[in-house]
Protein backbone atom coordinates (compact mmCIF):
# COMPACT_ATOMS: atom_id res chain seq x y z
CA UNK A 1 0.00 0.00 0.00
CA UNK A 2 1.21 3.48 -0.88
CA UNK A 3 0.11 6.31 1.39
CA UNK A 4 0.64 10.03 0.91
CA UNK A 5 0.05 12.39 3.82
CA UNK A 6 0.13 16.15 3.50
CA UNK A 7 2.52 16.12 0.52
CA UNK A 8 3.48 19.62 -0.59
CA UNK A 9 5.72 20.81 -3.40
CA UNK A 10 6.49 24.31 -4.62
CA UNK A 11 8.48 25.35 -7.70
CA UNK A 12 9.50 28.99 -7.31
CA UNK A 13 6.30 30.92 -6.65
CA UNK A 14 4.09 28.09 -7.92
CA UNK A 15 2.75 25.85 -5.15
CA UNK A 16 1.86 22.74 -7.14
CA UNK A 17 0.94 20.33 -4.35
CA UNK A 18 -0.73 21.87 -1.29
CA UNK A 19 -1.15 18.88 1.00
CA UNK A 20 -2.04 15.76 -0.92
CA UNK A 21 -3.55 12.89 1.08
CA UNK A 22 -4.06 9.67 -0.86
CA UNK A 23 -4.05 5.93 -0.25
CA UNK A 24 -3.32 3.46 -3.03
CA UNK A 25 -4.32 -0.01 -1.79
CA UNK A 26 -2.22 -3.02 -2.80
CA UNK A 27 -3.39 -4.73 -5.99
CA UNK A 28 -5.64 -1.84 -7.02
CA UNK A 29 -5.45 0.26 -10.15
CA UNK A 30 -5.74 3.93 -9.22
CA UNK A 31 -6.14 6.58 -11.91
CA UNK A 32 -5.34 10.18 -10.97
CA UNK A 33 -7.16 12.70 -13.13
CA UNK A 34 -6.92 16.46 -13.27
CA UNK A 35 -6.32 19.33 -15.64
CA UNK A 36 -3.00 20.10 -17.28
CA UNK A 37 -0.51 21.63 -14.85
CA UNK A 38 -2.32 20.47 -11.71
CA UNK A 39 0.70 18.49 -10.52
CA UNK A 40 -0.22 14.94 -11.49
CA UNK A 41 3.27 14.15 -12.83
CA UNK A 42 4.87 15.86 -9.83
CA UNK A 43 2.78 13.65 -7.54
CA UNK A 44 3.92 10.52 -9.31
CA UNK A 45 7.57 11.60 -9.40
CA UNK A 46 7.41 12.48 -5.70
CA UNK A 47 6.50 8.88 -4.89
CA UNK A 48 9.44 7.62 -6.96
CA UNK A 49 11.85 10.09 -5.37
CA UNK A 50 12.52 11.90 -8.67
CA UNK A 51 11.11 15.03 -7.04
CA UNK A 52 11.66 15.71 -3.33
CA UNK A 53 8.51 16.98 -1.57
CA UNK A 54 8.86 20.10 0.60
CA UNK A 55 6.59 18.65 3.28
CA UNK A 56 4.53 15.58 4.07
CA UNK A 57 5.32 11.87 4.09
CA UNK A 58 5.05 9.11 1.52
CA UNK A 59 5.10 5.53 2.74
CA UNK A 60 5.26 2.21 0.92
CA UNK A 61 3.97 -0.65 3.05
CA UNK A 62 4.48 1.55 6.11
CA UNK A 63 8.08 2.49 5.30
CA UNK A 64 8.97 6.10 4.58
CA UNK A 65 10.18 6.12 0.98
CA UNK A 66 12.62 8.98 1.70
CA UNK A 67 14.51 6.66 4.07
CA UNK A 68 14.26 3.49 1.98
CA UNK A 69 17.31 1.91 0.34
CA UNK A 70 17.02 3.33 -3.19
CA UNK A 71 17.92 0.33 -5.35
CA UNK A 72 15.69 -2.09 -3.43
CA UNK A 73 12.87 0.47 -3.42
CA UNK A 74 13.08 1.22 -7.15
CA UNK A 75 13.36 -2.49 -7.99
CA UNK A 76 9.71 -2.79 -6.88
CA UNK A 77 8.59 -0.26 -9.50
CA UNK A 78 8.08 -0.15 -13.22
CA UNK A 79 7.22 3.03 -15.05
CA UNK A 80 5.83 3.95 -18.44
CA UNK A 81 6.79 7.53 -19.22
CA UNK A 82 4.62 9.94 -21.18
CA UNK A 83 6.89 10.07 -24.23
CA UNK A 84 8.20 6.54 -23.75
CA UNK A 85 11.61 7.84 -22.59
CA UNK A 86 13.31 5.06 -24.55
CA UNK A 87 17.08 5.30 -24.78
CA UNK A 88 17.89 6.45 -28.33
CA UNK A 89 21.32 4.84 -28.44
CA UNK A 90 20.06 1.35 -27.52
CA UNK A 91 18.06 -1.09 -29.61
CA UNK A 92 14.51 -1.98 -28.67
CA UNK A 93 15.43 -5.23 -26.95
CA UNK A 94 18.28 -3.53 -25.04
CA UNK A 95 15.79 -0.92 -23.82
CA UNK A 96 13.39 -3.61 -22.62
CA UNK A 97 16.16 -5.65 -20.99
CA UNK A 98 17.94 -2.61 -19.51
CA UNK A 99 17.20 -3.39 -15.87
CA UNK A 100 17.66 -7.14 -16.35
CA UNK A 101 21.29 -6.69 -17.44
CA UNK A 102 22.27 -4.48 -14.51
CA UNK A 103 22.60 -4.78 -10.77
CA UNK A 104 23.52 -7.61 -8.46
CA UNK A 105 21.28 -10.14 -10.22
CA UNK A 106 22.23 -9.13 -13.76
CA UNK A 107 21.33 -11.74 -16.37
CA UNK A 108 23.60 -12.76 -19.25
CA UNK A 109 22.69 -10.95 -22.50
CA UNK A 110 21.17 -13.99 -24.26
CA UNK A 111 18.87 -14.71 -21.31
CA UNK A 112 17.92 -11.03 -20.98
CA UNK A 113 17.19 -10.88 -24.73
CA UNK A 114 14.92 -13.93 -24.48
CA UNK A 115 12.92 -12.25 -21.70
CA UNK A 116 12.82 -8.98 -23.67
CA UNK A 117 11.42 -10.81 -26.72
CA UNK A 118 8.80 -12.47 -24.54
CA UNK A 119 7.75 -9.09 -23.06
CA UNK A 120 7.65 -7.54 -26.54
CA UNK A 121 5.39 -10.36 -27.66
CA UNK A 122 3.21 -9.72 -24.59
CA UNK A 123 2.61 -6.14 -25.71
CA UNK A 124 1.90 -7.23 -29.28
CA UNK A 125 5.26 -6.60 -30.94
CA UNK A 126 7.08 -9.14 -33.08
CA UNK A 127 10.76 -10.10 -32.67
CA UNK A 128 11.41 -8.18 -35.91
CA UNK A 129 11.39 -4.89 -33.98
CA UNK A 130 13.85 -6.12 -31.34
CA UNK A 131 16.96 -4.99 -33.20
CA UNK A 132 15.52 -1.68 -34.39
CA UNK A 133 16.22 1.63 -32.68
CA UNK A 134 13.38 3.58 -30.98
CA UNK A 135 13.53 6.37 -33.58
CA UNK A 136 12.54 3.83 -36.24
CA UNK A 137 9.23 3.05 -34.49
CA UNK A 138 5.85 4.81 -34.55
CA UNK A 139 4.50 6.55 -31.43
CA UNK A 140 2.19 3.65 -30.61
CA UNK A 141 5.01 1.11 -30.97
CA UNK A 142 7.24 3.23 -28.75
CA UNK A 143 4.53 3.21 -26.06
CA UNK A 144 4.35 -0.58 -26.33
CA UNK A 145 8.13 -0.86 -25.99
CA UNK A 146 7.93 1.45 -22.95
CA UNK A 147 5.24 -0.81 -21.52
CA UNK A 148 7.38 -3.90 -22.18
CA UNK A 149 10.30 -2.20 -20.38
CA UNK A 150 8.05 -1.30 -17.44
CA UNK A 151 6.98 -4.94 -16.96
CA UNK A 152 10.28 -6.61 -17.90
CA UNK A 153 11.52 -7.11 -14.34
CA UNK A 154 8.02 -8.08 -13.14
CA UNK A 155 7.60 -5.21 -10.67
CA UNK A 156 4.99 -5.12 -7.88
CA UNK A 157 3.95 -1.56 -8.69
CA UNK A 158 3.64 0.08 -12.11
CA UNK A 159 3.16 3.78 -12.82
CA UNK A 160 1.74 4.97 -16.12
CA UNK A 161 2.27 8.64 -16.98
CA UNK A 162 -0.25 9.80 -19.61
CA UNK A 163 -0.12 6.44 -21.45
CA UNK A 164 -2.34 7.50 -24.37
CA UNK A 165 -1.12 11.06 -24.99
CA UNK A 166 -0.39 11.66 -28.67
CA UNK A 167 -2.02 8.43 -29.88
CA UNK A 168 -5.03 8.06 -32.14
CA UNK A 169 -8.27 6.74 -30.53
CA UNK A 170 -7.78 3.19 -31.80
CA UNK A 171 -4.19 2.96 -30.59
CA UNK A 172 -5.28 4.55 -27.29
CA UNK A 173 -7.86 1.80 -26.92
CA UNK A 174 -5.22 -0.84 -27.63
CA UNK A 175 -2.83 0.62 -25.03
CA UNK A 176 -5.62 0.96 -22.44
CA UNK A 177 -6.66 -2.66 -22.99
CA UNK A 178 -3.04 -3.81 -22.73
CA UNK A 179 -2.52 -1.92 -19.48
CA UNK A 180 -5.68 -3.36 -17.97
CA UNK A 181 -4.77 -6.91 -19.05
CA UNK A 182 -1.25 -6.61 -17.68
CA UNK A 183 -2.38 -5.10 -14.37
CA UNK A 184 -4.92 -7.89 -13.83
CA UNK A 185 -2.65 -10.67 -15.11
CA UNK A 186 0.36 -9.63 -13.00
CA UNK A 187 -1.74 -8.60 -9.98
CA UNK A 188 0.25 -5.42 -9.61
CA UNK A 189 -0.58 -2.18 -7.86
CA UNK A 190 -0.94 0.49 -10.53
CA UNK A 191 -1.15 4.25 -10.62
CA UNK A 192 -2.00 5.99 -13.88
CA UNK A 193 -2.16 9.70 -14.44
CA UNK A 194 -4.24 10.91 -17.33
CA UNK A 195 -6.89 13.35 -18.47
CA UNK A 196 -8.21 10.90 -21.05
CA UNK A 197 -11.58 9.72 -19.72
CA UNK A 198 -11.61 6.63 -21.94
CA UNK A 199 -8.38 5.56 -20.21
CA UNK A 200 -9.97 6.17 -16.81
CA UNK A 201 -12.93 3.91 -17.57
CA UNK A 202 -10.73 1.20 -19.12
CA UNK A 203 -7.98 1.10 -16.51
CA UNK A 204 -9.28 2.27 -13.12
CA UNK A 205 -10.50 0.42 -10.05
CA UNK A 206 -10.37 3.70 -8.16
CA UNK A 207 -10.17 7.32 -9.29
CA UNK A 208 -8.67 10.35 -7.58
CA UNK A 209 -9.09 13.86 -8.89
CA UNK A 210 -6.29 16.34 -8.25
CA UNK A 211 -7.31 19.98 -8.33
CA UNK A 212 -5.67 23.10 -6.88
CA UNK A 213 -2.94 21.01 -5.29
CA UNK A 214 -5.19 18.72 -3.25
CA UNK A 215 -7.21 15.55 -3.87
CA UNK A 216 -10.63 16.98 -4.70
CA UNK A 217 -12.42 13.63 -4.87
CA UNK A 218 -11.50 9.96 -4.62
CA UNK A 219 -13.58 6.81 -4.86
CA UNK A 220 -14.34 3.69 -6.91
CA UNK A 221 -14.66 4.23 -10.66
CA UNK A 222 -18.25 2.92 -10.51
CA UNK A 223 -19.22 5.88 -8.28
CA UNK A 224 -17.50 8.51 -10.41
CA UNK A 225 -20.48 9.33 -12.64
CA UNK A 226 -22.92 9.72 -9.76
CA UNK A 227 -20.63 11.54 -7.34
CA UNK A 228 -22.06 14.97 -6.40
CA UNK A 229 -18.70 16.79 -6.56
CA UNK A 230 -19.15 19.67 -9.06
CA UNK A 231 -15.42 19.80 -9.87
CA UNK A 232 -15.37 16.11 -10.75
CA UNK A 233 -18.54 16.36 -12.81
CA UNK A 234 -17.24 19.35 -14.76
CA UNK A 235 -13.99 17.55 -15.48
CA UNK A 236 -15.35 14.14 -16.51
CA UNK A 237 -17.97 15.72 -18.77
CA UNK A 238 -15.55 18.25 -20.20
CA UNK A 239 -17.79 21.25 -19.52
CA UNK A 240 -16.44 24.77 -19.98
CA UNK A 241 -18.85 26.08 -17.31
CA UNK A 242 -18.37 25.14 -13.69
CA UNK A 243 -16.21 25.78 -10.64
CA UNK A 244 -12.96 25.01 -12.52
CA UNK A 245 -11.86 28.20 -14.23
CA UNK A 246 -10.94 27.77 -17.87
CA UNK A 247 -8.82 30.21 -19.83
CA UNK A 248 -10.37 31.06 -23.20
CA UNK B 1 20.93 54.88 -7.34
CA UNK B 2 21.80 54.63 -3.64
CA UNK B 3 25.07 53.18 -2.40
CA UNK B 4 23.35 50.03 -1.14
CA UNK B 5 21.55 49.69 -4.48
CA UNK B 6 24.84 49.94 -6.36
CA UNK B 7 26.48 47.40 -4.06
CA UNK B 8 23.52 45.07 -4.50
CA UNK B 9 23.76 45.40 -8.29
CA UNK B 10 27.43 44.35 -8.11
CA UNK B 11 26.84 41.72 -5.45
CA UNK B 12 24.05 39.82 -7.17
CA UNK B 13 26.04 38.66 -10.23
CA UNK B 14 29.07 37.96 -8.04
CA UNK B 15 26.99 35.77 -5.74
CA UNK B 16 25.38 34.07 -8.75
CA UNK B 17 28.82 33.39 -10.25
CA UNK B 18 30.12 31.98 -6.96
CA UNK B 19 27.02 29.80 -6.64
CA UNK B 20 27.69 28.53 -10.18
CA UNK B 21 31.31 27.73 -9.28
CA UNK B 22 30.04 25.89 -6.21
CA UNK B 23 27.56 23.83 -8.21
CA UNK B 24 30.18 22.89 -10.82
CA UNK B 25 32.63 21.97 -8.03
CA UNK B 26 30.06 19.75 -6.33
CA UNK B 27 29.27 18.12 -9.68
CA UNK B 28 32.99 17.52 -10.31
CA UNK B 29 33.28 16.04 -6.80
CA UNK B 30 30.39 13.67 -7.50
CA UNK B 31 32.02 12.62 -10.79
CA UNK B 32 35.39 11.96 -9.13
CA UNK B 33 33.75 10.00 -6.31
CA UNK B 34 31.90 7.84 -8.86
CA UNK B 35 35.06 7.28 -10.94
CA UNK B 36 36.38 4.80 -8.41
CA UNK B 37 33.14 3.11 -7.34
CA UNK B 38 31.56 0.22 -9.26
CA UNK B 39 29.61 -0.47 -11.38
CA UNK B 40 31.71 0.54 -14.40
CA UNK B 41 30.04 0.82 -17.78
CA UNK B 42 32.76 -0.38 -20.18
CA UNK B 43 30.54 -0.32 -23.27
CA UNK B 44 29.60 3.33 -22.69
CA UNK B 45 33.27 4.12 -22.02
CA UNK B 46 34.34 2.48 -25.29
CA UNK B 47 31.63 4.31 -27.21
CA UNK B 48 32.66 7.65 -25.67
CA UNK B 49 36.34 6.96 -26.41
CA UNK B 50 35.47 6.39 -30.07
CA UNK B 51 33.27 9.49 -30.30
CA UNK B 52 35.61 11.84 -28.44
CA UNK B 53 38.98 10.47 -29.52
CA UNK B 54 38.82 8.81 -32.90
CA UNK B 55 36.17 11.04 -34.49
CA UNK B 56 37.93 14.24 -33.30
CA UNK B 57 41.15 13.23 -35.02
CA UNK B 58 40.39 14.86 -38.43
CA UNK B 59 39.48 18.25 -36.99
CA UNK B 60 42.41 18.29 -34.55
CA UNK B 61 44.81 17.08 -37.25
CA UNK B 62 43.74 19.70 -39.79
CA UNK B 63 43.91 22.47 -37.17
CA UNK B 64 47.43 21.39 -36.18
CA UNK B 65 48.60 21.07 -39.80
CA UNK B 66 47.58 24.62 -40.77
CA UNK B 67 48.74 26.08 -37.45
CA UNK B 68 52.18 24.47 -37.80
CA UNK B 69 52.51 25.83 -41.33
CA UNK B 70 51.41 29.35 -40.37
CA UNK B 71 53.72 29.28 -37.33
CA UNK B 72 56.71 28.42 -39.54
CA UNK B 73 55.91 31.37 -41.84
CA UNK B 74 55.48 33.78 -38.90
CA UNK B 75 58.68 32.71 -37.14
CA UNK B 76 60.65 32.90 -40.38
CA UNK B 77 59.27 36.36 -41.12
CA UNK B 78 59.85 37.63 -37.56
CA UNK B 79 63.23 35.92 -37.23
CA UNK B 80 64.44 37.52 -40.45
CA UNK B 81 64.48 40.91 -38.65
CA UNK B 82 67.49 39.76 -36.60
CA UNK B 83 68.92 37.06 -38.86
CA UNK B 84 67.41 34.20 -36.82
CA UNK B 85 65.58 32.32 -39.59
CA UNK B 86 67.31 29.10 -38.55
CA UNK B 87 65.27 28.90 -35.31
CA UNK B 88 62.10 28.01 -37.26
CA UNK B 89 62.27 24.20 -36.68
CA UNK B 90 62.94 24.45 -32.95
CA UNK B 91 60.37 27.20 -32.24
CA UNK B 92 57.68 25.46 -34.29
CA UNK B 93 58.33 22.22 -32.37
CA UNK B 94 58.38 23.85 -28.93
CA UNK B 95 55.44 26.12 -29.73
CA UNK B 96 53.32 23.27 -30.98
CA UNK B 97 54.20 20.83 -28.21
CA UNK B 98 53.98 23.20 -25.26
CA UNK B 99 51.24 25.61 -26.25
CA UNK B 100 49.44 25.53 -29.58
CA UNK B 101 48.94 21.77 -29.81
CA UNK B 102 47.16 21.40 -26.46
CA UNK B 103 45.31 24.74 -26.51
CA UNK B 104 44.03 24.60 -30.09
CA UNK B 105 43.36 20.87 -29.80
CA UNK B 106 41.46 21.49 -26.55
CA UNK B 107 39.44 24.32 -28.09
CA UNK B 108 38.55 22.25 -31.17
CA UNK B 109 37.50 19.34 -28.96
CA UNK B 110 35.49 21.78 -26.82
CA UNK B 111 33.65 23.00 -29.91
CA UNK B 112 32.99 19.50 -31.18
CA UNK B 113 32.60 17.39 -28.05
CA UNK B 114 31.30 19.70 -25.28
CA UNK B 115 28.48 20.79 -27.58
CA UNK B 116 27.53 17.26 -28.58
CA UNK B 117 27.68 15.92 -25.01
CA UNK B 118 25.60 18.83 -23.69
CA UNK B 119 23.01 18.53 -26.47
CA UNK B 120 22.74 14.75 -26.08
CA UNK B 121 22.37 14.76 -22.29
CA UNK B 122 20.06 17.80 -22.31
CA UNK B 123 17.82 16.06 -24.85
CA UNK B 124 17.81 12.97 -22.64
CA UNK B 125 16.76 15.16 -19.73
CA UNK B 126 14.01 16.91 -21.67
CA UNK B 127 12.61 13.59 -22.93
CA UNK B 128 12.69 12.08 -19.39
CA UNK B 129 15.37 9.53 -20.31
CA UNK B 130 17.40 10.61 -17.25
CA UNK B 131 14.35 10.02 -15.02
CA UNK B 132 13.91 6.65 -16.75
CA UNK B 133 17.52 5.74 -15.89
CA UNK B 134 16.86 6.52 -12.22
CA UNK B 135 13.68 4.43 -12.15
CA UNK B 136 15.70 1.58 -13.69
CA UNK B 137 18.08 1.76 -10.70
CA UNK B 138 20.90 3.28 -12.74
CA UNK B 139 22.88 6.26 -11.47
CA UNK B 140 22.99 8.82 -14.35
CA UNK B 141 26.36 10.16 -13.13
CA UNK B 142 27.88 6.68 -13.38
CA UNK B 143 26.17 5.74 -16.63
CA UNK B 144 26.32 9.00 -18.59
CA UNK B 145 28.95 11.25 -17.04
CA UNK B 146 31.81 9.06 -15.76
CA UNK B 147 32.41 7.22 -19.09
CA UNK B 148 32.50 10.51 -21.01
CA UNK B 149 34.76 12.33 -18.54
CA UNK B 150 37.14 9.37 -18.32
CA UNK B 151 37.22 8.93 -22.11
CA UNK B 152 37.91 12.63 -22.73
CA UNK B 153 40.63 12.76 -20.06
CA UNK B 154 42.39 9.82 -21.68
CA UNK B 155 41.72 10.63 -25.35
CA UNK B 156 42.59 14.33 -25.52
CA UNK B 157 46.28 13.87 -24.47
CA UNK B 158 46.64 11.32 -27.26
CA UNK B 159 44.94 13.72 -29.67
CA UNK B 160 47.37 16.42 -28.52
CA UNK B 161 50.33 14.12 -29.15
CA UNK B 162 49.09 13.30 -32.64
CA UNK B 163 48.27 16.98 -33.24
CA UNK B 164 51.81 17.99 -32.15
CA UNK B 165 53.31 15.59 -34.70
CA UNK B 166 51.02 16.81 -37.48
CA UNK B 167 51.67 20.47 -36.57
CA UNK B 168 55.43 19.95 -36.63
CA UNK B 169 54.99 18.20 -39.95
CA UNK B 170 53.02 21.23 -41.21
CA UNK B 171 55.94 23.46 -40.24
CA UNK B 172 58.37 21.09 -41.95
CA UNK B 173 56.27 21.03 -45.15
CA UNK B 174 56.19 24.83 -45.30
CA UNK B 175 59.88 24.99 -44.32
CA UNK B 176 61.10 22.78 -47.16
CA UNK B 177 58.64 23.95 -49.84
CA UNK B 178 58.36 27.71 -49.15
CA UNK B 179 61.33 28.69 -46.96
CA UNK B 180 64.16 26.76 -48.64
CA UNK B 181 65.08 24.64 -45.61
CA UNK B 182 66.94 21.41 -46.15
CA UNK B 183 64.64 18.57 -45.09
CA UNK B 184 67.24 16.61 -43.12
CA UNK B 185 68.50 19.74 -41.34
CA UNK B 186 64.96 20.78 -40.43
CA UNK B 187 64.20 17.37 -38.91
CA UNK B 188 67.57 17.24 -37.12
CA UNK B 189 67.01 20.68 -35.56
CA UNK B 190 63.52 19.72 -34.49
CA UNK B 191 64.69 16.52 -32.81
CA UNK B 192 67.69 18.15 -31.17
CA UNK B 193 65.79 21.03 -29.59
CA UNK B 194 62.61 19.25 -28.54
CA UNK B 195 62.77 17.83 -25.00
CA UNK B 196 60.61 15.09 -23.50
CA UNK B 197 59.10 17.56 -21.01
CA UNK B 198 57.93 19.82 -23.86
CA UNK B 199 55.78 17.01 -25.21
CA UNK B 200 54.79 15.60 -21.81
CA UNK B 201 53.68 18.98 -20.42
CA UNK B 202 51.46 19.48 -23.46
CA UNK B 203 49.89 16.06 -22.99
CA UNK B 204 49.25 16.75 -19.28
CA UNK B 205 47.55 19.97 -20.36
CA UNK B 206 45.54 17.89 -22.84
CA UNK B 207 44.34 15.60 -20.04
CA UNK B 208 43.21 18.61 -17.99
CA UNK B 209 41.45 20.13 -21.01
CA UNK B 210 39.74 16.83 -21.83
CA UNK B 211 38.43 16.63 -18.26
CA UNK B 212 37.15 20.22 -18.50
CA UNK B 213 35.46 19.68 -21.89
CA UNK B 214 33.56 16.56 -20.83
CA UNK B 215 32.74 17.93 -17.38
CA UNK B 216 31.24 21.12 -18.82
CA UNK B 217 29.31 19.20 -21.49
CA UNK B 218 27.86 16.85 -18.90
CA UNK B 219 27.18 19.56 -16.29
CA UNK B 220 25.25 21.84 -18.63
CA UNK B 221 23.43 18.86 -20.14
CA UNK B 222 22.35 17.53 -16.76
CA UNK B 223 21.21 20.97 -15.57
CA UNK B 224 19.54 22.07 -18.80
CA UNK B 225 16.18 23.83 -18.88
CA UNK B 226 13.06 22.59 -20.63
CA UNK B 227 12.39 22.35 -24.35
CA UNK B 228 14.45 23.19 -27.41
CA UNK B 229 15.48 26.51 -25.86
CA UNK B 230 16.88 24.71 -22.81
CA UNK B 231 18.88 22.32 -25.00
CA UNK B 232 20.23 25.22 -27.08
CA UNK B 233 21.21 27.22 -24.02
CA UNK B 234 22.92 24.19 -22.45
CA UNK B 235 24.94 23.58 -25.62
CA UNK B 236 26.05 27.21 -25.91
CA UNK B 237 26.94 27.47 -22.21
CA UNK B 238 28.95 24.23 -22.34
CA UNK B 239 31.11 25.42 -25.26
CA UNK B 240 31.66 28.91 -23.83
CA UNK B 241 32.45 27.66 -20.32
CA UNK B 242 34.75 24.89 -21.59
CA UNK B 243 36.64 27.30 -23.89
CA UNK B 244 37.16 29.94 -21.19
CA UNK B 245 38.16 27.33 -18.62
CA UNK B 246 40.66 25.79 -21.06
CA UNK B 247 42.36 29.16 -21.60
CA UNK B 248 42.40 29.88 -17.85
CA UNK B 249 43.69 26.41 -17.01
CA UNK B 250 46.34 26.74 -19.71
CA UNK B 251 47.72 29.88 -18.09
CA UNK B 252 47.74 28.28 -14.63
CA UNK B 253 49.42 25.08 -15.88
CA UNK B 254 52.02 27.09 -17.84
CA UNK B 255 52.83 29.03 -14.66
CA UNK B 256 53.16 25.78 -12.72
CA UNK B 257 55.22 23.94 -15.35
CA UNK B 258 57.56 26.61 -16.70
CA UNK B 259 58.10 29.43 -14.24
CA UNK B 260 59.47 27.60 -11.21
Amino acid sequence: MIELRGVQKTFGANQVLRGVNLILPRGQSMVVIGGSGTGKSVLLKSILGLVRPDAGTITLDGQNVAKAERDAFLARFGMLFQGGALFDSLTVWENVAFRLMRGAQALPPDQARAIALEKLRRVGLTPAVADQFPAELSGGMQKRVGLARAIAAEPEIIFFDEPTTGLDPIMSGVINALIREIVVEMGVTAMTITHDMSSVRAIADRVAMLHAGVIQWTGPVAEMDTAPDPYLQQFIHGRAEGPIESVR
Amino acid sequence: MTLTGSLAAIGRPVLAALAGVGRVSMFAGAVLANLVRPPFYFREFGHALLQIGWFSLPVVGLTALFTGGALALQIYSGGARFNAESVVPSIVAIGMARELGPVLGGLMVAARVASSIAAEIATMKVTEQIDALVTLSTNPIKYLVVPRVLAATLAVPILVGVGDSIGIMGGWLVGITRLDFNSATYIKNTVNFLETWDVLSGMIKGAAFGFIVALMGCYFGMTSGRGAQGVGAATKSAVVAASVMILAANYILTEVFFTS
